[in-house]
């Protein structure tokens, strides 16, 4: 094993983790949230044509390969005369990913919310996007917290992907320091190394949250 | 005196509802004035549960009229808009079976939420009154406390306390005791007590029969979504006029 070169390859991985891997998870996680709170909430707002058209959009991501929607975004929509740099590429196609995915979480958590929450909201005269501000969606954001986790942590490994269109994050400096060096087994488990690492943390942050959430929860 | 001080706090006409082809109330007639406790019994199913609702707009009953204080008038045979339901419900406040309490707030914040975020009440003056009004059910000391952390019957007691907090008119009670340990029951049904002698309107759906032959000015037996008999409770408890009544209340009273 090539020591020095782990230590000296060790800076350039670690500066793409968290130049280039951490900051993509968390704005694409960011926005992908967003999207998946108004996706989830005309899931169920009971109106016909905004509840098919989430269905879709959460079939389509869901059903296809987060790798070909990366490819679509980057090298298909120039042929269609738009073109974009793989940073907003990358953003764009993770967060849409996300808006499908934590969009049934948020919409399962919503409904896992007892009915006799809205009719408290209800009761002392809140309507119902007030109730569903102050009293559903807290409890929901409590609720959602674990399979939310699990939708984060999938995002950090599969930010790796942005590699392929260009964007300099962990595993394309990984990459390099391998075609350089001709290392690959030695580079491409220090990059494994590196996101257990970042996912061990994030887990364990993880299971902190939970446990302080979980009581605060209608049963 | 003012004509509203005559006039019934709550009176209802011809409230019906069905679900699907099932006929849960049958033109439903009540009145209840002001300072007065209704006591609603009846079997399972018989649609107690559903008037209740109805009277805080949580259910929508298919036709009738319900008016509280007087001069607020709500019609449901045509088009219930949002307005007149949140005007219904600034008018009564409802005490439900299983408390219902926001469980990510604190007890004091269950209690304002409504008179803070909705009647939007100066701050001070809505946590002082909250707090007089915690005092007085014993529970001035869980102010910062989560529902998780009460018994039931403490819970209750805040779910009392939020209903009172919104000043309303009429309170509304749906077996407000039927989901607590048998000791923690009289604590309350004591609330409730002096909250009759206070002079509060209280439409109170219950099995304590003690509690409502001590507390009510009228009981109503309803069997089948129809009002069967009502009569004052010496009355009705003792010698009831209808089998339907008898029965009911025999089964309640030696249910084996
Ligand atoms: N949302 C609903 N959909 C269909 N049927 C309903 C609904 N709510 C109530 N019902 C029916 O209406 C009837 C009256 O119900 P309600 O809850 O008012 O009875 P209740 O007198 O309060 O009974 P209990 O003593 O069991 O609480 C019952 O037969 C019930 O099954
Ligand atoms: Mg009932």
């Amino acid at each position: 094993m090539d020591w020095d070169l782990f230590w000296t390859s060790l800076g350039p991985i670690a500066l793409g983790g968290l130049t280039g891997t951490i900051p993509l998870a968390l704005s694409s996680f960011a926005v992908g949230l967003v999207i998946a709170l108004f996706v989830a909430l005309a899931r169920i707002s009971g109106i016909k044509i905004l509840s098919a058209l989430a269905r879709f959009y959460i079939s389509v991501i869901r059903g296809t390969p987060l790798l070909v929607q990366l490819f679509v975004i980057f090298y298909g929509l120039p042929s269609i005369g738009i073109v974009l740099d793989p940073w907003p590429s990358a953003i764009i196609a993770f967060s849409l990913n996300v808006g499908g995915y934590a969009a049934e979480v948020i919409r399962a958590a919503i409904l896992s919310v007892p009915q006799g929450q809205w009719e408290a909201g209800y009761m002392v005269g809140m309507s119902r996007s007030v109730s569903l501000r102050r009293i559903i969606l807290p409890q929901a954001a409590r609720v959602s917290v674990p399979p939310l986790s699990n939708t984060f942590i999938s995002l950090v490994k599969d930010t790796s992907l942005a590699s392929l269109i260009l964007v300099t994050e962990l595993f394309r400096e990984a990459q390099q320091v391998a075609a350089f060096s001709q290392q690959f087994m030695l580079l491409f488990l220090e990059a494994a190394l590196v996101y257990w690492v970042i996912c061990l943390v994030l887990s364990t942050v993880q299971s902190r949250v939970e446990k302080r959430l979980d009581r605060y929860v209608a049963h | 005196m003012s004509p509203t001080e005559v006039a019934p706090v709550l009176g209802v006409s011809g409230l019906s509802k069905s679900f699907g082809d099932h006929e849960v109330l049958r033109s439903i007639d009540l009145t209840v004035d002001r300072g007065k406790v209704l006591v609603l019994i009846g079997p399972s199913g018989s649609g107690k549960t559903t008037v209740l609702r109805s009277l805080n707009g949580l259910e929508q009953p298919d036709g009738g009229t319900v008016t509280v204080g007087g001069d607020f008038v709500l019609d449901f045979s045509g088009k219930v808009g949002a307005k007149q339901l949140a005007a219904l419900r600034d008018r009564s406040a409802m005490v439900f079976q299983h408390y219902n309490l926001f469980p990510h707030k604190t007890v004091l914040e269950n209690v304002t939420e409504g008179p803070l975020v909705v009647q939007r009440r100066p701050r001070a003056e809505v946590e002082a009154e909250a707090l007089a009004l915690l005092d007085r059910v014993g529970l001035a000391d869980k102010r910062g406390a989560y529902p998780f952390e009460l018994s039931g019957g403490q819970q209750q007691r805040v779910g009392i306390v939020r209903a009172l907090a919104l000043r309303p008119q009429l309170l509304l009670f749906d077996e407000p005791t039927s989901s607590l340990d048998p000791e923690l029951v009289g604590d309350v049904l004591t609330v409730m007590k002096e909250l009759a002698d206070d002079g509060w309107t209280m439409v109170v759906v219950t099995h304590e029969l003690t509690f409502a032959r001590q507390v009510a000015d009228e009981v109503l037996f309803l069997d089948g979504g129809v009002i069967v008999e009502r009569g004052a409770p010496q009355q009705l408890f003792t010698a009831p006029r209808e089998e339907r009544t008898k029965q009911f209340l025999n089964r309640l009273l030696f249910p084996f």
